[in-house]
Formats: C-alpha cells, sequence, structure tokens
C-alpha cells in the first residue's frame, strides 16, 4: 500500500530556511529564475547495440534511454498498430536512497508519467508499425535508466525519451513464408511530433520549474506538463500538495513557452542525427 | 485516441442521452461496511465503488510511523469481476499509480498532524468500473474520512472533463474516455479552492484547457453538494434542509 514519503532527502532546516528567504527575493539558491531550466545537454547514439538511445544530463540529473524494437502480438483493441513501451528504472548508482529491487511508486509514476506523454502526443505513427495487422507488429520498446539523480526526473527522462526517439533507426522488417525476416535496412522512427514535459514545483507561493533534489526536498506540490506544438496532451499534478486553479493556468502557460525552447534544440538533434 | 463516430448528435446529446454540462447521477451512502471507522459507497453512472476508513490507528510496520503527523495510506482496487475482461486481482501498475495520485488528493485536506505516530488506512473497492473510477473512488474516500471522524480542512470531490467531437464536455463516460479526445481528472476543495489532483489524457488546445480545468472544476462543486447532502442524511436523518424541500 502507498504512503508519502515527505520529501526524497533530507533538508537540513537551516537550508530550508535559507531556500525559503532566498524564494521571497525572487532568487534560487543555485542562482536560477523561477523560470529557467538547468543546463540541459544531450548526447545520442550512445549505445551501439540498440535501435536508437540517448544521454541527457539535466543539471546532475542523468538518464540514459536506449531503443530495442523486436515484434510481437498487438495490444487488445489495437490490433492494427504497433506497440509502443516507455519504462524506467532508478539505478542503485542514482542515490543513496536508490535501492535495487522491484520498481516503487514513484519510479512506476515516472514510467507511467513519461509513456504517456509520448502515447497521448501520438509522437509516433503506430499505423504504419503493423506487419500483419491483427497478427503480428513492431514492438518499440523504450528502455531508460536513472544513472544519477538530482530532481526532476520527469523531464530528464522524457527528453531522453523524445531525444532517443527522434533520432533512432526502425530496422525494416519483412515477412517472408510466414517468418519475420530483418531486410539489414532501417529507416527514420515514423514521428509526427514531439512532446515536450515540463515538471514546476510549488514551495509556498513560488512556482518554479525543474526543480533541483534539494528544492523537490521542500516542495509541497509538483505537477508536470506535457506540450506539442499544438496542445497540452498529458497531465500529471504530483507530491502531497495543492494547487490553486490560477497557479496551474500560469504553470500551462510556461510549459508552452519553454516548452518551445527546448523542443527546438531537441529538433536539432534530429537534423543533425 | 482515434475517433471513429459522434459521440454527440445533432441534438447535443451524448451517448447515455446527457447534455455536454451534465453530469452522470450520484448517488452517496455513508456508513455501508460496519466494522470500518468510516465508509462510503457510491455509485458514479455505472461505476459502484466502496470506500472505507480505518484509523487512526497503531501503525504496522511500526518503522513507518512519523513522529509528528500520522501516515495516510491507500490503496485503490479493482475486483476481478468489476471490467468487461477478467481482471487479474494482482495489483497493476495503473493501480499503484492510482493509489499514489489519490492518496496526494487526499492527503491536503486531512489534518495529519493531528494524529502523530498513527495511521489511517484509505481501501477503494471497485465493484464495477465505468469511466471516472478515480474520481468516484475519491469522492467516496473524502466521505469515508469525514465519517470515520478524521479531522478535515475541506472535503476533496472529484470529477473529469473532457473532449468530446471538439466539444469540452463534463464528467465523461466509459465510451468518451475511451472514443473521445481527452479526459482530465480534477479533485478540488471547494472551501478552500484548492486543485490536488491534476491529470490529462489526451490533446486540448490552450483554450481548451482552460475551459476543461474550469468545467471540471465545476463538476467537482455539484459533486461537493452531493457528497454534503449524504454526510447530512446520515448524521441528521430528516432533519436536513435539503430533505425537506420536496414537500
Amino acid at each position: 500500500m502507498s504512503s508519502s514519503r515527505r520529501s526524497t532527502i533530507i533538508v537540513e532546516h537551516l537550508r530550508k530556511q535559507a531556500m525559503w528567504d532566498s524564494l521571497a527575493k525572487g532568487k534560487r539558491l543555485d542562482g536560477r529564475d523561477f523560470s529557467q531550466q538547468r543546463p540541459l545537454e544531450i548526447e545520442i547514439d550512445v549505445i551501439k547495440k540498440a535501435n536508437g538511445s540517448a544521454r541527457v544530463k539535466l543539471g546532475d540529473s542523468e538518464v540514459i534511454a536506449g531503443i530495442k524494437v523486436s515484434t510481437g502480438e498487438p495490444f487488445e483493441g489495437l490490433e492494427n498498430k504497433g506497440a509502443l513501451i516507455v519504462t524506467a528504472e532508478v539505478l542503485p548508482t542514482a542515490s543513496a536512497h536508490a535501492e535495487p529491487g522491484p520498481p516503487d511508486e514513484e519510479v512506476i509514476e515516472l514510467a507511467r508519467v513519461v509513456d504517456r506523454g509520448v502515447r497521448e502526443s501520438e509522437m509516433i505513427d503506430l499505423d504504419q508499425l503493423a506487419l500483419v495487422p491483427g497478427k503480428i507488429v513492431y514492438t518499440i520498446f523504450v528502455d531508460c535508466s536513472v544513472l544519477n539523480a538530482d530532481g526532476n526526473l520527469f523531464d530528464a527522462t522524457s527528453y531522453a525519451v523524445v531525444a532517443s526517439l527522434l533520432t533512432g533507426k526502425l530496422p525494416i522488417l519483412e515477412m517472408k513464408d510466414g517468418k519475420v525476416v530483418d531486410t539489414g535496412k532501417t529507416r527514420p522512427m515514423p514521428v509526427t511530433t514531439v512532446p515536450i514535459s515540463i515538471t514546476a514545483a510549488r514551495i509556498g507561493d513560488h512556482v518554479l520549474i525543474d526543480p533541483s533534489s534539494e528544492e523537490e526536498g521542500c516542495m509541497d506540490a509538483r505537477i508536470t506538463i506535457t506540450t506539442t506544438d499544438e496542445s497540452f496532451c498529458a497531465i500529471q499534478k504530483g507530491s502531497t500538495g495543492a494547487f490553486t486553479v490560477e497557479q496551474l493556468k500560469k504553470a500551462a502557460e510556461t510549459a508552452r513557452t519553454k516548452g518551445k525552447e527546448v523542443r527546438a534544440k531537441l529538433k536539432e538533434l534530429e537534423n543533425n542525427g | 485516441m482515434t475517433q471513429t463516430r459522434n459521440l454527440i448528435d445533432s441534438d447535443g446529446k451524448r451517448t447515455d442521452g446527457r447534455g455536454i454540462d451534465e453530469l452522470r447521477e450520484v448517488k452517496i451512502s455513508v456508513g455501508t461496511v460496519k466494522n470500518a471507522d468510516g465508509s462510503a459507497f457510491i455509485e458514479f453512472g455505472k461505476n459502484k465503488i466502496l470506500a472505507a476508513v480505518y484509523g487512526p490507528r497503531e501503525v504496522h510496520p511500526k518503522h513507518m510511523a512519523q513522529s509528528d503527523r500520522c501516515v495516510l495510506r491507500c490503496r485503490y482496487h479493482m475486483s476481478p469481476f468489476s471490467t468487461d475482461t477478467r481482471k487479474n486481482p494482482a495489483p497493476s501498475r495503473r493501480e499503484v499509480e492510482i493509489s499514489k495520485v489519490m492518496r496526494e488528493a487526499l492527503e491536503p485536506a486531512v489534518m495529519l498532524e493531528d494524529y502523530p505516530r498513527a495511521a489511517i488506512d484509505v481501501f477503494v473497492e471497485v465493484l464495477q468500473s465505468d469511466g471516472g473510477s478515480r474520481c468516484a473512488g475519491i469522492t467516496a474516500a473524502a466521505v469515508a474520512l469525514a465519517d470515520a471522524g478524521i479531522n478535515m480542512r475541506d472535503l476533496v470531490a472529484a470529477c473529469a472533463a473532457g473532449k468530446v467531437d471538439e466539444k469540452i464536455v463534463l464528467d465523461i463516460n466509459d465510451t468518451e474516455d475511451k472514443e473521445g479526445g481527452a479526459d482530465m481528472p480534477v479533485a478540488y476543495m471547494p472551501r478552500l479552492e484548492q486543485v490536488t489532483l491534476l491529470q490529462l489524457d489526451g490533446n486540448l488546445s490552450p483554450d481548451q484547457f482552460g475551459e476543461c480545468i474550469d468545467k471540471a472544476v465545476g463538476g467537482c462543486k455539484m459533486v461537493y453538494e452531493i457528497q454534503k447532502q449524504a454526510l447530512m442524511q446520515k448524521y441528521f436523518g430528516s432533519e436536513t434542509e435539503l430533505q425537506e424541500e420536496p414537500q
């Protein structure tokens, strides 16, 4: 059964006070503005055995995503569509609090929220991924491993997934005598749009994007908003506090403007890739 | 979520005959589980959901206890017979996530600091599922918490809004959830004007986003009235003004 941990890390009382004092002056402890992300670094094709991969550093949070393409049966009710599955794991390397073993609810939430952004935006045109409609379809696994956790794993993981899909290569498979044969050729993934998630934390009356783990230790509530060029496609409020409707509408607007910047950066990869 | 047929007809009626701003029928009965400290049974459209609260009580395992507040624990579970095809009784990843967001939707309302070193357990069992079971579950759980006499800042009322045939509609049902364009479940504390749960599946333009969240909050306020009425009925019986009205 689930129960809340108040914070992911223990923040010293004095540090917390310092954070509140700083936020009251409009500055964060690491000097950022409320709507400023930490530096984002993306490296692609880091795993040669994968059909696409990306290593993302968002501040000191570091995530690696790798794509593996295979075939399988379609999902029930989606007989003529390929299957796209996003998973996430926080490796025991990631922090002193991470432990090996089955995923806890926070990790399950992380994987499902990232998966939802990609799925609901219809980033990948799954209609193009049926080999024998109703029987055999492409199965695309995007597995993510958090190597180092320093807050906002939602966005770091999401960017890694999107970057790997944008630059990944889909093996061209064919049916021969009832068997699936790899032709040895590849083509780009059938990408239709680029979903970008922006996560914000509320600390007292302040809402700030891309919280570090120190800020997450002080936060009252969290909101992850995923946008495409045209629309909002997925939202998840998290943590034990609440938001006012006004705060949420403002966060949505920030997710759109910031999302545009990150999207431009990710699209560059696609062009260079 | 690709739409294959019209879900709103030319008279503005939806698949189940409702208008776009109409809530499904909601019935709440309080105190339906005898052994529990508090309980509620909700019928929200075709959803039939039981919520039971035990506590404040001793925490097991003991190391989970907090010295300055109680721990709120929450389980959302679907019975194997609650769905069209049998659901495996083991908790799915979906249920783990819903248990988490449900707990986080309820926690802001509960005065945890009043019960240090104790636990409050909330069990939400979906006996028959329809669209919007998490909202119905949260609504029932809040009533069950109140019924258990837990100190609360406000009730938590929940309701979804969504997009169907490019229109923003209130309280989407199962068909609209599966075939429509977007689903946005919201939980809200009306007295405190605070949103405690917000999720979105599907695509909304910026204008639609604003309309959708406002509509969902409006739905929560309607659900809130039904919650209060259900509690009044149990604790004040026929003396409530809400009951006197039909005469």
